[in-house]
């Protein structure tokens, strides 16, 4: 969010007053907009105060095709990515508590590379879902992806079918397995994990699709009808259980993790 | 069906600007009047290609993946199957064209086959849909694996597709989970699975139906993570530096199989599939009598293929 004591509502165009933004968790007063929101604020918002442990920290990207974009390596950007952001990949993986239930829980942050998949988001997906299994807890992701990270080239996609196969693991162990769909969740993150979940929750409004629509309009050469590619839109075509509001996050998830809770 | 085979195709109108010299001399070697002048045209035919193919840019090998008169699905189902019959539909909305599937027969063998055709006419191209699959061509493509594991066949899958189609109903009816349904469906098949890259493997649409026991890919095939052109515009912002993007992908056959992404490179015939269809049908077909072969030594099983596909990725765990 711009810096500024007032800022212009994305949502409603109205001139908010920016404490009244970050006290709300980040939701306009106004409209009810829901702002992107970094992961270490996610984190914040839905785990019960200081009940986060952070797992799987040391596993890090490297630059296994040695690509270069205008001078900049990958290796570099991604440096640059860990200092701007204070993570050390798109996805932060740990065990944390809801309304005092303990789960496993993986947050991506879409400011991190645009929130991209490469090896190492994948592998910590996996080591995520296996921790849940050995624990016996249920597993929470929020998705927050543009997609497949193009610098590892083949080798994101391949994250596709093994965070498939995470989830094949969860579901044959019986872990329950709730993906949150968060602004926005496209790309190859959608057609995989994300789209995966034995419960699919979605906050209003979040950009939700396989094909980003700036590409689907240049292919078509058409306008995308009001509001598509919403979570709504993909709540109305049946891809999603429950739109959630960021104010009732907490609330849902406690019900979701007390109900299917094994232990 | 056999009646697709390369039907529609002309030569010259449709050949790439580095095989023009090559397709000159075919055809000065056609018109030679003597022994002589044929030795000396073959001569320097031979010399053209070994200039040509040896150093093809990873541009080149894009042009070569996506030629025009490739062979596509079925003109290899033609070739490499004594009978094939071709089944249709999801059971749930419709029959997409851009995927084609059926029981076909294999040296004595029942196989199911399932893979993308791109098209060749023009009216057959977009009727096909360029090889882009729907939600519902996928959802097909899973409703045949699922009958190959009841039925205990082995899977023969062919990939040929620029991307999923990227469309307002494809959104609709869920492009994104129908894919990642078949990622996590094929993970689980209790029947062996050969994927191989006819020309195009294009993103998650390609992996859709590439997650394979053993995969292989055609020498001048490609597989990407994204087309190059969009690459460049994503991280270029310019169309133009789809040389570079190609470059910087690592798009080839032989890069992907060091990666650990493939599992074997199908050498094609001298200057491309296209100029000798039946010679790449038939290094297929001994790639599949091989995979048929292994199948019978239970050489693959679903915890296996489950396993290569958790290797994959290179990253890096630091101390502390």
């Amino acid at each position: 969010m711009p810096e500024g004591v007032w800022v212009k509502c994305p949502g409603c165009a109205q001139a908010v007053y920016r404490n009244e933004v970050d006290e709300n968790q980040q939701v306009c007063p106004n409209c009810g907009h829901h702002y992107r929101i970094n992961a270490r604020k996610r984190i914040e918002y839905t785990l019960d105060p200081g009940s986060f442990e952070e797992t799987h920290a040391a596993v890090e990207t490297v630059d296994p095709l040695e690509f270069t974009v205008g001078g900049v390596t990958y290796e570099q950007k991604v440096a640059k990515a860990k200092a701007t952001h204070g993570l050390k990949e798109a996805l932060v993986t740990g065990f944390g508590a809801v309304e005092e239930t303990r789960a496993a829980f993986g947050f991506m942050d879409p400011y991190f590379m645009g929130g991209s998949m490469g090896s190492a988001l994948g592998e910590k997906f996996c080591r995520l879902a296996q921790d849940a299994i050995r624990e016996r807890l249920p597993l929470v992701v929020f998705a927050a992806s543009g997609g497949a990270r193009m610098q590892e080239g083949i080798l994101s996609l391949m994250q596709m079918a093994k965070t498939a196969d995470a989830v094949r693991q969860l579901n044959e162990a019986g872990s329950p397995y709730i993906s949150v769909l968060t602004d926005p969740t496209t790309g190859g993150v959608y057609a995989s994990f994300a789209s995966l979940g034995d419960v699919v929750l979605a906050e209003p409004k979040a950009l939700i699709g396989f094909a980003g629509p700036r590409l689907i309009e240049g292919a078509l050469k058409v306008k995308l009808p009001e509001g598509f590619q919403t979570a709504e839109y993909q709540a109305s075509h049946g891809f999603v259980d429950r739109i959630v509001a960021r104010s009732e996050m907490r609330e849902t998830l406690g019900k979701f993790l007390r109900y299917l809770s094994r232990s | 069906m056999a009646d697709q085979k390369d039907k529609g195709r002309g030569v010259l109108d449709q050949s790439l600007p580095f095989e023009r010299r090559l397709i000159e001399l075919e055809s000065h070697l056609e018109r030679a009047a003597s022994d002589q002048e044929r030795q000396e045209i073959e001569g320097e035919l031979e010399r053209e290609r070994e200039a040509v193919f040896a150093n093809l840019s990873p541009w080149q090998r894009v042009q070569l993946a996506r030629h025009a008169m490739r062979p596509r699905m079925l003109d290899y189902t033609a070739r490499v199957f004594d009978d094939f019959i071709e089944l249709h539909g999801d059971r749930l909305a419709m029959d997409d064209p851009a995927m084609v599937g059926g029981i076909a027969r294999f040296q004595g063998e029942t196989v199911m086959v399932v893979g993308q055709q791109k098209g060749v006419t023009t009216e057959d191209k977009v009727q096909r849909n360029f090889g882009m699959a729907h939600p519902e061509g996928y959802r097909k493509a899973l409703r045949l694996f699922r009958l190959a594991e009841r039925w205990g066949l082995p899977v023969i899958t062919f990939v040929d597709t620029p991307a999923a189609h990227p469309g307002i109903e494809a959104e609709a009816h869920g492009q994104g989970p129908a894919i990642a349904t078949n990622l996590l469906e094929m993970l689980k098949l209790r029947t062996p699975i050969f994927s191989v890259i006819l020309g195009e493997g294009g993103s998650g649409g390609a992996l859709g139906v590439a997650v394979g026991d053993w995969v292989a890919m055609f020498e001048h095939a490609i597989y990407v993570i994204c087309p190059p052109e969009r690459c460049a515009e994503i991280l270029w912002r310019d169309v133009e530096k789809k040389e570079m993007a190609a470059s910087a992908l690592r798009v080839t056959a032989e890069e992907l199989k060091e990666l650990g992404t493939i599992d074997k490179v199908l050498a094609e015939p001298a200057a491309g599939a296209h100029r000798d269809p039946e010679a790449a049908a038939q290094t297929l077909a001994e790639e599949i009598e091989f995979f048929l072969e292994e199948c019978k030594r239970e050489r693959w099983t679903p915890s296996q293929r489950q396993a290569k596909f958790q290797n994959m990725g290179i990253y890096q765990e630091t101390a502390g």
